[in-house]
């Protein structure tokens, strides 16, 4: 592992990759797509302290406080997941560091797996700090090490910014060897420096802009924002994955290319210009260079013809650059395939019996977000991390009356940690009403089981402290706290009932483990069978919306058979592969027709 | 056959379509080709649409497959090729699985199945391999290597020996090497024709 070798990595393993090299020794992040592989990467290295964090603002505080020590550091997150962490983003830039921090920050064109489209790099031009925008997984590998160099060179944490289509693509990378730290970590006192207090901070405020105008010079040297002559009538200026297409669309143009995507090298902007007939910007999202650029007095066009909306393809730059529009076959019509929850999973129990209820769903972020979805339809709002109980609060403020028997917040446990416990607070404190139903499924699972602080384990693999979540919730002043197994529809039904009638916060805790938690792989399993001379087609547990469960429409031969009702349609079927028997449709089948399969 | 191409992989979450493009695209490299591919990750998990673009050439850039140019379309569920339908052109070749897996409107009975769906790679005259992959990964006795045996079809098909998927296969795959090697074999046996 530790000699020159090319491997074929994906953006977040060049990543992680980049940071065992680079020497780093203390790395936190929140999981979130597609960054989440960086961390879990970089976990692999026992050489290198790595750590899920609560959330995004503790992990890049972690960070700094590493960095403080004089230890190289490493923060991931995802779009979003920077807005979270905007307040010490904002304030390292004051402060500085000690050993390299370097942020990734992965953005998301096109919500693959997001609840909004942001370009970040707006972020590095508010907070004052530089950008880096690698193209593929070899430049995110170089431009990380760039980085860390910058960092310490100019005293300020770095961005390194990806896409989903940089983190999860996949190709040749040279790796190197790891790099001895040689920063000596132990305290430093530099008040001066790391206390913002008004009156340092408005020294501080005159370090950035001094160091900016360095790193302004140093973008203009920066080998990896190049000039690749070629044909001058249309000169194009881009960065990032926007190379890659552009260079797939126009390989004969000439190409500014900008490894840093902020500061901007003005001279070799202007030179760039003066060079070409025309100066056409392609960027994904929002016109962030041309924006910068136009300010520089410069005239250039681009999103008067890309779109700002959504990712790019090499097709997209093409066509709208004056390329020819290919012959596309017409798509087909057919019935969609959305994500659901997985067979067995505990969400679907709460979602069917919350379906079956007048009332408004407060939703929040994570795979339970699925039970918008029908047959569940379940959910009337989901906003952000942690939204559902402040959404909650909110909505019984504003109606008041008995509208507590009508709202129900629904979070997961690491959504809860991340930045539910403050909801929580703020309920109790500000009196409202409202049913506030955990789904402690021990895992963080929408973004593949990441460890979290109710887990019982570290992401390195340690053995951890598990929150006792009733405890918290009654610290936090909740009177009235229950907990249900979501897998017993009938018993949940009831708790349900019953707390929503109550006028006062109460907390229902859903307890049952992720069907994907190692735990639960290990753990053998009878499906179910449904019987179909008993079942009688009323599609009770077609409702549930479990992907093993189907319908099978009785054709016209079946229906004479003797056996099957003549008025019957069809009737349910189980797939026995898929089954992973946690019994909730055997649970609500009136018919007695579901059983456990005999083993 | 040309040392430049587009593959897209397509079906639904938990078919070993991230495992198949993995391999395919670690012989492509054995074979000394640039190589990149690109992935859907996150939602796409929770039994949705799983879509993997692979590209190989002397020098790829972009990782994303654009519409009109793939020139190989691996189908892991039968409906979920004709879905790509806009990336494929007049030569293109389709391998499709006999697989059907029921998309949530039809497990509810609300619609069916769509009926004779390859029809419309036929009636565009576009050259398409059935393959089961479901009754290969049953005669080889190891119901998850259903994804190889798509594999292997591929194979025949693309600029590369047999023997390079063989040896990264043996070096890639930790279980079930030999059942994985056969269900290869009868795929590829299927387009070698």
């Amino acid at each position: 592992m530790a000699h020159k070798e090319t491997l074929w990595l994906s953006g977040n393993e060049a990543i992680a990759r980049a940071a065992w090299e680079a020497g780093v020794s203390v790395a936190s992040g929140y999981p979130g797509t597609p960054s989440t592989e960086i961390l879990e990467n970089l976990g692999q290295y026992a050489d290198v302290y790595s750590e899920w964090a609560p959330n995004e603002k503790v992990a890049m505080e972690v960070a700094l406080g590493a960095s403080f020590a004089g230890a190289r550091v490493l923060t991931t997150l995802k779009h979003v997941g920077l807005n979270v962490a905007a307040d010490p983003l904002f304030s390292s830039a004051y402060t500085g560091i000690r050993g390299g921090m370097v942020i990734v920050n992965a953005d998301d064109p096109e919500m693959h797996s997001s609840q909004n489209e942001q370009d970040n790099r707006n972020y590095a031009y508010a907070a004052k700090i530089p950008m880096f925008e690698p193209a593929d997984p070899a430049e995110a590998h170089a431009m990380l090490l760039d980085a860390f160099e910058l960092s310490e060179k100019m005293d300020t944490p770095v961005f390194v910014r990806t896409t989903a289509r940089i983190a999860h693509a996949k190709g040749l990378v040279s790796v190197g060897n790891r790099r001895v730290n040689e920063t000596k970590i132990g305290f430093y006192k530099n008040p001066t420096k790391v206390v913002l207090l008004p009156e340092i901070s408005r020294v501080r405020r005159q370090e950035i802009a001094a160091r900016f105008a360095r790193l302004r010079d140093f973008a203009e040297s920066y080998a990896r924002n190049t000039i690749e002559p070629g044909d001058t009538r249309m000169g194009i200026i881009t960065g990032g994955i926007s190379y890659l297409y552009s260079k797939e669309a126009f390989p004969k143009a000439a190409i500014l290319k900008l490894g840093l995507c902020w500061p901007l090298p003005e001279q070799k902007i202007r030179a760039f210009a003066e060079l070409v007939d025309e100066v056409v910007i392609v960027e994904e999202l929002d016109p962030f260079l041309e924006t910068h650029i136009k300010a520089m007095g410069i005239k250039c066009g681009g999103q008067d013809r890309i779109p700002a909306i959504g990712e790019l393809n090499s097709a997209i730059v093409n066509q709208a650059l004056g390329g020819e529009k290919p012959e596309i076959m017409a798509p087909v019509d057919l019935p969609q395939r959305p994500a659901n929850m997985c067979p067995g999973c505990p969400h679907r129990g709460i979602f069917y019996n919350l379906a079956r209820l007048d009332i408004f769903v407060s939703g929040d972020i994570g795979c339970y977000t699925l039970g918008f979805l029908p047959p569940l339809s379940a959910i009337d709002s989901c906003v952000c991390m942690g939204a559902s109980i402040g959404i909650a609060h909110g909505l019984n403020k504003a109606i008041g009356g008995d509208s507590y028997k009508k709202i129900v917040s629904v979070i997961g446990d690491s959504t809860f940690i991340h930045s539910g416990i403050t909801g929580l607070a703020n309920m109790i404190y500000n009196q409202s009403s409202a049913t506030v139903l955990l789904l402690d499924n021990r895992t963080t699972g929408m973004t593949g089981q990441q460890p979290n602080p109710v887990s019982g384990t570290t992401l390195m693999g340690d053995p951890a402290n598990v929150i006792d979540l009733e405890q918290l919730c009654r610290a936090v002043g909740v009177k009235h706290i229950c907990t249900v197994n979501p897998h017993d529809i009938e018993d949940t039904q009831k708790v349900l009932q019953e707390e929503l009638a109550r006028d006062a916060t109460s907390v229902i805790i859903s307890r049952a483990p992720c069907v994907l938690a190692p735990s639960m792989k290990k753990t053998k399993t009878v499906p179910c069978i449904i019987s179909e001379t008993d079942c009688s087609g009323c599609k009770t547990c077609i409702n549930l919306g479990c992907p093993a469960i189907s319908w099978r429409a009785t054709s016209e031969n079946e229906a004479k058979k003797p056996g099957l009702k003549e008025k019957e349609e069809g009737h349910a079927q189980i797939s026995p592969e898929m089954c992973n028997g946690c019994g909730q449709c055997l649970n609500i089948c009136q018919f007695m027709a579901i059983t456990k399969a005999e083993k | 056959m040309s040392r430049s191409g587009n593959i897209l992989f397509s079906g639904v979450g938990g078919q070993g379509i991230l495992l198949a493009s993995e391999i395919t695209a670690y012989a492509l490299l054995e074979a000394g080709l640039d190589t990149k591919k690109s992935e859907v990750h996150g939602m796409a998990q929770r039994g949705g649409l799983v879509v993997a673009h692979l590209r190989f050439g002397d020098k790829v850039y972009s990782p994303l497959i654009a519409p009109g140019t793939a020139d190989f379309l691996v189908a892991f569920e039968t409906m979920e090729s004709v879905r790509y339908l806009p990336f494929l052109h007049k030569n293109s070749t389709v391998i499709v699985n006999t697989h059907k897996i029921p998309p949530p409107a039809v497990a509810l009975g609300e619609v069916p199945y769509p009926d004779n769906i390859l029809a419309e790679f036929t009636k565009r005259h576009i050259k398409t391999f059935l393959i089961d992959g479901f009754g290969i990964a049953k005669s080889v006795a190891e119901s998850r290597s259903a994804n190889l045996a798509l594999v292997g079809a591929l194979s025949s098909l693309l600029p590369i020996a047999e023997e390079i998927f063989i040896a990264v296969m043996q070096k890639r795959l930790p279980r079930s090497l030999e059942k994985n090697i056969a269900a290869f074999k009868a795929g590829r046996a299927i387009t070698s024709k």
